[in-house]
């Protein structure tokens, strides 16, 4: 049993410690701050074959840029994989939890485990904690029921549709799709869909940009396109800023020296593109 | 006890008050030289997540020694920048000359006074030459308290740009550094660099700058892609 | 005021030619007060392993507290030493535990990754949302000022000496534009074979 003095286990679920404690700052004045937001434009839609899912790459703090190149695609299961959009942190662990379910899921039941499993459990979840975990996703998959592409909003509300937009870019996003998404496209017509209503978050929202990430899921097969297109090269400055060695005044120094004991170089074999995925 | 509770967290219904500010983001940067003034802005325009244009240029040519920077809420910049050309057009014809740049810089700070409690929600850099043909920067806060500096940055991104021109421009921190007067392509690669710093990383700054360098010649104005994004 | 400005300090880090640096300033105040000019925000956890803390100072020392004692625990267990890739998880994983009442305090974990042989660089948020990077990663009250210095300075493959003296330009400059950051600062650069801290002049005011 945990103790107090050695508290190794930690009790499962969200602790609640700190609250009591934030909200009397709170009430002082100190409200608590704001965490990382996605800002995002995450898109899906789904074509002949399969499911496209698309997303833009930066994370914002209010309007500074936290993150360049962050990755809004989330791995759910060897067939499945989920956008978010929201609180990145919430994004972050709300699909990586359901992914360690759907794995254990998948090895009980030994067979492909469905989009709409993925899609209850999030639902579930997201539910529970009543809008408080911030994560707005777009789940695309495919199984043997053939493409899926859920909504899911942050209070647990879903929707089945064709094709689906979210986050602050979704407006942009949605006008592509409502001109030019038909049904049963070609997979490279429905990838430079996708692209170009994720283009169209990057440029008009400020709060979406940098590069452009694809993930294309077929039956049998995922492809992981990251990134898919660097919507805008990072501007090339005129002057190299490297001081002369000296410029800052040092008033003391220490240097540590590792004692590197043992160097060992392995050989590792480069990993099978070939390797098929289970999706009987 | 009541049967109906009030909710914790409700608060009673409230007038929604007149708010005539908006932020439409911007930024603008001044170096002054021995016997010249460089002075840049962004040229994109937006309001809360959306761009309004890509093609606004923040600069205003007062004279052809004396340019104004300004942004902030844009309705406030155009009546400003209006209200200040009639009254360098008044002064043009009482005297028939032009005003000179310490001169505007005072006028500027008189205008910007007398609306002290309902300001121009504008942050102002004015750049030109002075009496003695020397480059000259003033910096302005929304209500006419100003100062003359070698360099400044305002708007949006003006605390990640005002470091770096410190360190670049000011020589700040620097050891073994002697403080020598900045050449016109210095000024001009350090503007240049500064926004595209400020446009990776701050999401109302990008699209292009425009760049007008002040010397007696007159003022000559350069054009600069940033990212879209 | 937000509580992440209560007590001051930043923290920045960089990426260098098989080298990574880690610096923070040393001010602690209360609010505009100055109390001490030696409150270091960044702390070892292994040889080759830093971690910074800025924030609420108190928040600073209990997360402290907790991934030291968790630390323990892992290399006791495991017999060897922990990865940064590991730690930053292990951060991560405890900050988001306290999702709903968080401590103030967002890291940035610096180290050498003695398995991959390779620097490693990541952030994260409040509440544990993880940046990893291979350019620069920051935190604390200049943080505007931070990245604007750092997006102009950083370049890729500096190697120690230069990157030294990149972090400290960056941070100082940086520094100097906030109230309630400065006062002195550290630096770190951690390398394959050895690990070297400075302290640097700044302004004291």
């Amino acid at each position: 049993m945990a103790s107090v003095l050695c508290p190794e286990f930690t009790a499962p679920g969200f602790s609640f410690e700190n609250h009591q404690r934030n909200a009397f700052l709170a009430k002082k004045g100190f409200p608590a701050p704001k965490a990382t937001k996605t800002g995002t434009t995450i898109v899906g839609a789904v074509f002949r074959d399969g499911v496209v899912l698309g997303a833009d790459t930066r994370a914002t703090e209010d309007t500074i840029v936290a993150s360049k190149n962050c990755q809004k695609i989330h791995y759910m299961a060897p067939n499945m994989y989920c956008c978010g959009a929201g609180t990145a942190a919430d994004t972050e662990f709300t699909t990586a939890s359901i992914s360690s379910q759907l794995e254990l899921h998948r090895l009980n039941t030994g067979r492909v485990v469905p989009v709409v499993t993925a899609n209850m459990m999030l639902r579930q979840m997201l539910f529970r904690y009543q809008g408080h975990i911030g994560a707005a996703l777009i789940l695309g998959g495919v199984d043997n029921a053939g493409p899926h592409l859920y909504n899911i909003y942050p209070h647990g509300s879903s929707d089945n549709l064709p094709y689906c937009t979210m986050g602050s870019g979704s407006l942009g996003a949605m006008a592509v799709f409502e001109s030019r998404w038909k049904p049963n496209m070609s997979e490279e017509e429905a990838k430079q869909l996708v692209r170009d209503a994720v283009a169209a978050g990057v440029f008009n929202d400020l709060a979406s940009g940098n590069n452009i990430d694809l993930c294309v899921i077929r039956k049998g097969a995922v492809d992981f396109l990251r990134p898919y297109q660097v919507a805008n090269e990072k501007g090339q400055r005129i002057n190299s800023y490297k001081y002369k060695k000296g410029t800052t005044v040092v008033l003391n120094q220490r240097v540590i020296p590792i004692q590197v004991e043992e160097e060992i170089v392995r050989k590792v074999p480069a990993p099978d593109a070939e390797e098929s995925m289970d999706t009987s | 006890m009541a049967l109906i509770e009030p909710f914790a967290g409700h608060t009673p219904m409230q007038a929604q008050r007149f708010s005539p500010y908006s932020d439409n983001g911007g930024t603008i940067v001044a170096i002054a030289g021995e016997d010249f003034a460089v002075i840049g802005s962004d040229t994109r325009l937006t309001v809360g997540y959306s761009i309004n244009t890509r093609e606004q240029s923040k600069l205003f040519r007062l004279s052809d020694k004396t340019v104004l920077a300004s942004c902030g809420c844009w309705c406030d910049v155009l009546t400003l920048t209006r209200v200040l050309n009639a009254r360098l057009q008044m002064y043009n014809h009482e005297h028939q000359k032009e005003m000179n740049t310490p001169a505007v810089a005072q006028l500027l700070s008189t205008m910007l006074y007398y609306k002290r409690f309902f300001p121009y929600y504008v942050s102002n850099l004015l750049a030109g030459l002075d009496a003695e043909g020397k480059g000259a920067v003033y910096h302005y806060d929304p209500v006419g308290h100003y100062e003359r500096n070698q360099y400044y940055a305002g708007g949006s991104s003006s605390a990640l740009l005002q470091p770096f021109l410190d360190n670049q421009v000011g020589k700040k921190n620097m050891n073994g550094v002697v403080q020598e007067p900045i050449t016109r392509e210095r000024a001009v690669a350090i503007v240049k660099d500064a926004f595209i710093s400020a446009a990776e990383r701050e999401i109302h700054t990008g699209d292009a700058i425009i760049i007008n360098i002040i010397d007696k010649t007159g003022v000559k104005e350069e054009r600069f892609a940033l990212r879209k994004d | 005021m937000s509580i992440m400005e209560y007590n001051g300090g930043c923290v920045l880090s960089m990426m260098g030619k098989d080298c990574v640096a880690i610096a923070s300033d040393l001010r602690f105040g209360v609010q505009g007060m100055t109390v001490a000019t030696n409150y270091e925000k960044v702390f070892e956890i292994g040889p080759q392993l830093y971690v910074g803390l800025p924030g609420l100072a108190t928040d600073t020392e209990s997360v402290l507290q907790r991934l030291k004692l968790r630390v323990n625990l892992y290399e006791l267990k495991e017999g060897r030493r922990m990865q940064p890739a590991v730690l930053t998880s292990m951060i991560a994983n405890m900050l988001y535990e306290r999702r709903f009442g968080p401590y103030f305090v967002e890291p940035v974990i610096a180290g050498f990754d003695t398995k991959k042989q390779q620097p490693y660089l990541a952030s994260m948020d409040l509440i544990g949302c993880v940046t990893a990077t291979d350019e620069f990663a920051l935190a604390g009250t200049c943080g505007e000022q931070m990245y604007g210095m750092s997006e102009a300075l950083w370049q890729p493959d500096l190697n120690a000496d230069e990157l030294f003296e990149c972090i400290s330009q960056a941070m100082m400059n940086a520094f100097d534009r906030d109230a309630v950051s400065g006062m002195g600062a550290i630096v770190h650069i951690i390398e394959k074979d050895k690990v070297t801290t400075r302290r640097i002049k700044t302004r004291m005011d």
